[in-house]
């Protein structure tokens, strides 16, 4: 087995897309779900929203980059208001049931046959990322160092979005340590609570799911950009899923906690995913028990396996504090 | 009041001529008839024809009430009486069938909770509502009102809230030292003991500078140790000049420290009056035996049913406490 690959591959997808893309979108759920304990299972409609917004302006509507990112920003505005206007000031769980259904709404809206002219229906949209990959100062060759060489188109995203990340990561700490985060921490502890202390739970609450929803949309630029193409079923469900899981591995409601979350969660699965193939090729693993293309769903077990592991001894996260676990099981 | 607000500021100096306040109180409350729904020299809040039904059960269903400035007023009554649900619809958490109220001439009728604080009319819950995962001094600061860090647009520049932050700091340091809670000023307030959390509740509420504090069994749960400094607590905020409206039990207490006691009962008021008189009430004694006895044919069997009454109550009291206590 080539240790070697194996190990730059791993240390490349630290600081990859993926890395960049999950970290973004669990910033935006950390506002919502760690901060204010808002149940968003619709992360990934805010992401589509933003990547298709950028898409459709840009390639159907022939409008420049900027009108692209606007529309998303302000799509992710209204899904926000949409979902929020009526669920917020119910019980908890009603968001959570509105959102996880508006998510599928929004991936089949997208998908659909009727809206092709406008959507590209099942097969997506590309040839949108030429405006922005013209803004790139960056001469042909590769850049960085050591496991981390990248392509100038590559480098020049992974440089945007990272830049990108660190200052949400940046505003999320400003807010947070304000009065105003406070009374976000309040409301997920009780917000009966804050409300009797003369608080509007209800506009805390929505401005939560706002900031936290165009983040995700930014999720959602990057995602469309490094890939060149938005594709209706990459915003499905599992896109949320893992944005949770990438937030509870990282801890969540710490500030940096998603963007280790998020470099643990796909530097395991590049490991998994690289030692299988390789030990299948080798032949160390009899194709009768698994064969290369069963490899994208057993990684996936593995990552499983591990994260149950991690619940399990360190239920808080990487950066969580084991008190506060300790606290919930009262 | 702008005028009281001296009062407000948690120096316990504030607290001038122990006892002068009670001594007003319960002069003006000295020729208030005593049945349900009695007029009062000087009310803060007046309430009238408020009524909450669940299905078919009528749980509030009060006709007029008043409560006296500066008073303390208890409110007691058998278990389901609809205490809490009367305290919910006042200070906006339920919305009632039917009904009007009037808090300082205002009427607060349909206005969401948290404007009913910040109107002055603040409330503590039955069931405890620390805020389990923020530090003590961090739900003492949520406590207080009209902070320019909570605005989201200020919340980026520090500078903007820095001082407001310092001054209530400083006013959180001084209620925790009142209420014996500065030791744990750093703790997480999900680690305090169910009578402490009932203190940091009460002392949160009053960062707000409320005029007026409902606490809804504030002793429930609390160790006896700590229920002496509860007591002096609550006769305190009479002193800086607030009005205090309080759910309880225990009939020790109630004596101990109110200047004027409401009997509810399935939904109505069926008394009010001096602590004393109300206890020997019997439309009181009816209403803790569930009023489908006979009426007592001799002094024994009344003295009898009195001490199988108060009886009931020790039993309910322990009970919350159980209850508290998880
Ligand atoms: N949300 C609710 N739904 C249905 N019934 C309720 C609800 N809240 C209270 N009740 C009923 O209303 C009555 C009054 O309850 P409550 O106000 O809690 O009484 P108290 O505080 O005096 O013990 C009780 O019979 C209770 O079961
Ligand atoms: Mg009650």
């Amino acid at each position: 087995m080539d240790w070697g690959s194996i190990i730059s591959n791993a240390l490349r997808s630290v600081v990859g897309l993926e890395t960049v893309i999950f970290a973004m979108a669990a910033v935006g759920l950390n506002v919502q779900f760690g901060y204010a304990g808002l149940l968003n299972f619709g992360q990934a409609a805010f992401v589509a929203i933003g990547a298709y917004g950028l898409a459709i302006m840009v390639f159907f509507a022939g409008l420049s980059l900027w009108v692209g990112l606007a529309v998303g920003i302000g799509g992710a505005v209204v899904l926000a208001l949409l979902l929020g206007v009526p669920t917020l000031r119910l019980r908890a769980d009603y968001l959570a049931i509105a959102t996880i259904a508006a998510a599928e709404i929004v991936r089949i809206a997208f998908r659909s046959s009727t809206l092709r002219e406008w959507t590209g229906g099942s097969n997506g949209i590309t040839g949108f990322d030429g405006q922005f990959y013209a803004l790139n100062p960056l001469s042909n060759g590769t850049y960085g160092f050591g496991p981390w060489r990248f392509s100038e188109r590559l480098t020049w995203v992974l440089l945007v979005g990272w830049v990108l990340l660190i200052l949400f990561c940046v505003l999320v700490w400003l807010l947070m340590r304000s009065p105003w985060g406070r009374v976000l921490k309040g409301i997920r502890e009780d917000e009966d609570a804050v409300r009797s202390l003369g608080k509007n739970v209800y506009a805390y609450k929505m401005q939560a799911l706002i900031i936290g929803g165009v983040i995700g949309a930014f999720a959602g630029f990057i995602y469309a950009l490094g890939r060149a193409a938005v594709q209706p079923d990459l915003y499905g469900t599992e896109l949320t899923f893992f944005a949770y899981t990438v937030l509870l591995v990282g801890g969540a409601a710490r500030v940096f906690g998603p963007v280790v979350g998020a470099a643990i969660f796909w530097l395991v699965l590049s490991l998994t995913d690289n030692v299988l193939a390789q030990a299948i090729n080798a032949g160390y693993v009899s194709s009768s028990i698994m064969n290369p293309n069963q490899v994208g769903q057993v990684r996936f077990m593995l990552v499983g396996v591990l994260l149950m592991l991690l619940m399990i001894y360190r239920p808080q996260g990487i950066f969580g504090d084991k008190r506060e676990i300790a606290l919930n099981a009262r | 009041m702008p005028a009281d607000s001296s009062f407000h500021t948690g120096v316990p100096g504030a607290t001038v001529q122990n006892g002068s306040r009670k001594a007003v109180a319960v002069a003006a409350l000295a020729d208030v008839p005593r049945e349900p729904g009695a007029p009062k020299p000087d009310p803060i809040l007046v309430a009238d024809d408020v009524t909450r039904r669940f299905g078919g059960l009528t749980a509030v269903d009060v006709k007029h009430v008043e409560i006296q400035r500066g008073a303390i007023t208890a409110l007691i009554g058998p278990n389901g009486a609809g205490k809490t649900t009367f305290f919910n619809l006042l200070t906006g958490f339920d919305r009632p069938d039917t009904g009007e109220w009037r808090f300082n001439d205002r009427s607060l009728a349909r206005v969401p909770a948290h404007k009913v604080a910040r109107y002055g009319m603040v409330r503590t819950f039955q069931l405890t509502k620390a805020l389990s995962r923020l530090t003590v001094i961090e739900n003492m600061r949520l406590g207080a009102g009209g902070q320019r860090g909570e605005r989201l647009m200020n919340a980026l520049f520090r500078p903007a809230w820095a001082q407001q932050e310092r001054d209530n700091t400083a006013r959180a340091e001084e209620l925790l030292a009142r209420f014996k809670l500065d030791t744990k000023r750093d703790d997480f307030a999900g680690s305090l003991s169910g009578g402490q959390r009932k203190l940091l509740e009460m002392a949160r509420a009053l960062m707000s500078e409320p005029e007026m504090v409902m606490l809804d069994e504030p002793m429930a749960g609390v160790n006896p140790a700590l229920t002496q400094s509860l007591l002096g607590h609550v006769k305190d905020l009479r002193e800086q000049g607030m009005t205090v409206l309080f759910v309880e039990h225990d009939m020790d207490m109630v004596r101990d420290i109110s200047d004027w006691v409401i009997v509810m009962a399935q939904g109505k008021i069926v008394a009010e009056g001096p602590p004393d008189d109300v206890m020997a009430n019997p439309a009181v004694i009816d209403a803790y035996l569930g009023g489908h006895h006979d009426a007592p044919l001799t002094e024994a069997e009344e003295q009898r049913q009195l001490a199988a009454a108060e009886a009931e109550l020790e039993a309910e009291h322990a009970a919350a406490e159980g209850d508290g206590a998880r």
